[in-house]
């Protein structure tokens, strides 16, 4: 057990530090997408190395060599000093490493320099109304016509549809072959003839999802990543980085801080919350999850630096991260009672009526991203070593 | 930076699980529950120097640290394995060095005898679960009388013994005043017996309220760690066991319902691994998280234990019902170590009050 990262990284870290002090009043805090303020952050983050920091010059980045802890000591530092770490969202965190690997020369020098900057917004067509945890089911078409694909079919789940410039998009382009290998990976801009999107309000009230329809929608054939036929493989480079990215751990143990904030603050019979007994049996048993919940974090990050195999281990993060938040939430509402409903533009709400909100959030987390069933499907089978159940005879 | 074991603590873990698998099967387990002794087992445990883990090196043992032996107890809870591991192997030493007294000639004679098995040592902490009516012992001069209703190991030369007002004793079991009786719990692969102090001779190790918690602590993390190893051994159990039983003509294995039970056991193992290693090296690295992070091993380990416990007993069915099987073992051994020092419900009352909530 050696927790310290070095005096290396312990250098690295007041460098980073003195960064956000210098600078840190120049982030963006809530202005939209597009403004100059969130580009210009964007700019500034990038020269100096804390995003696109792997990212080779050549395509725009930092191009420094990629290193676990200085990347964690940035989102630590970032997050500690509540300060924006720059642009996320499909197109950096999914579609660029993609193109890393498997694009060709010219995708890579086209999409990913204006992507890292935040002037190119994607979103992601992959689930489609018959196609959810069965992704490979898709049926949105792609068929040859010229020098063109001709896409018809219907995407659903797409976050920031409205806002893309771009979509990355699942097609099957192969109706004959078995059905992951009919499928391929096509890029192209939202503004093409035959597109429509409508907005799909979930149940927080907020409409960050979209059903994208496509009509006739023509796609230079140049414009696929991969082979004909490999776009499942595309697809899955990817998947595997946003599985783990849901449910951060330290996120999660800044909700319990809040939590144990507002149980300190509200009364109920002159009586604070965190007095009542089983309440505050249940945060204390939160917290034994939480706090094993981050070191298991620790853990995951120190096999990664030390090239440790514990295939198990990553496999429960998305699991364990996501339900275990949800049920914080869910707790914090038990305790407000009645108070616990005040919702939308109530002002009894307690933070920002952020419980509430999180605790919805938080169920479409624990089903997206592959559903807790899926999840446990894949521990037992990538983990456990259990078989898949047998297909059923046609 | 590094989080986890070290290549050194991974062979000892390795040359252990090796040792039990080949000598303490099931089979030597049965033999125990039905009342034969483990002094063999634990003699040879002690030629890999398990006796001496935290015994410091100019004593003549290993010198290591709650790290260690936390993976020794994960390898003994593995294998359901009966030793007086607790008492003798980490609280003995733990005391001494806690109360200042490792470098004393009479106690170093003492940790040197517990190298090779010869002295065996019981814990007596009748306030360790909460101070129990039936339960005090009172201190006079150099006496104790009162009584210990649960103490662990029945065959042990001396009891570390803690008296009402927090203060640690050292009891030879032979001195007079010092009755013991089988004190018979559902777990038979240790065991433990009521003893009845009446002005029993007692040497004094510490008043130190300080060393009692630290030992307490210390205890928690070693039977967390002791659930880990037997839960996942319940895992791996399970998970053999529906890959080979048939049922509508395929292995169970192949059933999601059974498949989820498994991975939902595995889901909450897993975090459990590094709240286990982490709460044993802050032990000896970071005093101020020790008490917090040990009694949070301690609870949750309570609880996941209790999960998997019920759980891997279920995928085997009605087999896991069964004294042939065996697993009923783990399930009750998983049971003790729920209880034994505190309950989940009452270390986190402790913890609470410990953060100042």
């Amino acid at each position: 057990m050696d927790l310290s990262y070095g005096p290396h990284y312990e250098a690295f870290r007041e460098e980073v530090r003195s960064f956000l002090a210098r600078h840190g009043k120049d982030a963006p805090r809530g202005e939209g997408l597009r403004s100059e303020k969130v580009l210009a952050w964007q700019r500034l983050l990038i020269e100096h190395g804390y995003a696109a920091r792997t990212i080779p010059k050549a395509y725009g980045g930092f191009g420094a060599a990629p290193d676990i802890l200085e990347s964690r000591i940035i989102a630590e530092e970032f997050a500690a000093a509540r300060v924006s770490p720059g642009l996320g969202g499909q197109g950096i965190s999914m579609l660029v490493p993609t193109l890393l690997e498997v694009g060709t020369e010219a995708q890579k020098t086209t999409f990913i320099p204006p992507t890292i900057r935040g002037e190119m917004l994607w979103c992601q067509g992959y689930s489609e109304p018959g196609a959810g945890s069965d992704l490979a089911a898709l049926r949105t078409s792609a068929v040859v016509d010229g020098d063109d694909f001709v896409v018809n079919g219907q995407k659903i789940w797409t976050s920031t549809a409205h806002l893309a410039d771009w979509i990355f998009c699942l097609v099957r382009t192969e109706p004959e072959a078995p059905k992951h290998q009919g499928i391929s990976f096509l890029l192209f801009p939202m503004s093409t003839l035959g597109i429509e999107v409508r907005p799909l309000v979930d149940m927080t009230g907020v409409a960050n999802f979209n059903e994208v329809f496509f009509t006739d929608v023509h796609v230079p054939r140049g414009q696929i990543v991969g082979q004909r036929g490999e776009g499942w493989k595309v697809a899955n480079t990817i998947l595997g980085h946003e599985r783990g990215s849901l449910g951060d751990p330290n996120a999660t143990m800044a909700r319990f801080n809040a939590l144990l904030e507002l149980m300190r603050r509200e009364t109920v019979d002159g009586q604070r919350l965190i007095d009542n007994p089983l309440f505050r049996d249940r945060l204390a048993a939160l917290q034994s999850r939480v706090l094993a919940m981050r070191l298991h974090d620790m853990r995951l990050l120190s096999n990664k630096v030390n090239d440790a195999r514990a295939p198990l281990a990553n496999l429960i993060t998305k699991l364990q991260g996501t339900e275990l938040r949800h049920e914080l939430e869910g707790f914090a509402i038990d305790v407000l009672g009645e108070l616990g409903l005040a919702y939308g533009d109530n002002p009894d709400k307690q933070d920002g009526g952020s419980w509430q909100t999180s605790y919805m959030y938080f169920l479409g987390l624990i089903i997206g991203g592959g559903t807790s069933q899926i999840q446990k499907n894949i521990i037992s089978e990538r983990g456990l070593g259990m078989p898949r159940e047998p297909k059923l005879a046609k | 930076m590094r989080f986890g074991l070290s290549e050194d603590q991974t062979l000892l873990d390795a040359t252990v699980r090796r040792l039990l698998a080949d000598q303490a099967p099931l089979d030597a387990v049965r033999a125990y529950a039905d009342g034969s002794d483990d002094h063999a087992l634990w003699a040879t445990l002690c030629e890999l120097g398990l006796g001496g883990l935290l015994v410091p090196e100019d004593a003549g043992g290993l010198g290591l640290g709650v790290l260690d032996a936390a993976v020794i107890a994960e390898a003994l809870g593995y294998h359901v394995t009966p030793a007086p591991f607790l008492g003798t192997a980490v609280l003995f030493p733990r005391a001494l060095a806690a109360a200042g007294l490792s470098e004393d000639p009479t106690w170093q004679a003492r940790l040197g005898a517990v190298l090779d098995g010869g002295l065996r040592v019981g814990v007596a902490f009748p306030q360790a679960g909460g101070q129990r009516s039936r339960d005090s012992v009172t201190a006079s001069g150099e006496s104790v009388s009162g009584t210990v209703t649960l103490a662990l190991d029945d065959a042990a030369n001396a009891y570390l013994v803690a008296s009402g007002d927090g203060a640690l004793w050292w009891v030879e079991a032979s001195a007079s005043g010092c009755a013991r009786e089988a004190f018979e719990t559902v777990d038979r692969s240790r065991r433990c017996c009521r003893l009845t102090l009446t002005d029993c001779s007692a040497t004094l190790l510490s008043r130190d309220l300080g060393v009692l918690a630290e030992l307490r602590a210390v205890a928690w993390v070693i039977l967390a760690a002791d659930s880990l190893g037997a839960g996942r051994a319940m895992l791996d159990k399970a998970v053999a066991y529906a890959g080979e039983r048939e049922q509508f003509n395929r292995p169970i294995a192949t059933f999601q319902a059974v498949k989820h039970m498994c991975a939902e056991m595995a889901a909450e193992l897993e975090p459990c691994t590094a709240l286990v290693w982490y709460a044993a090296h802050c032990q000896d690295h970071i005093r101020d998280e020790a008490l917090t992070t040990a009694g949070h091993a301690k609870a949750l380990l309570g609880d996941v234990g209790q999960f998997v416990a019920k759980t891997a007993t279920e995928v085997h069915g009605g087999m896991g019902f069964t004294d042939l099987v065996g697993l009923h073992y783990w399930f009750k051994r998983i049971g003790f170590n729920r209880q034994a020092f505190g309950n989940p419900q009452r270390i986190r009352a402790e913890l609470a009050d410990l953060q100042g909530w």
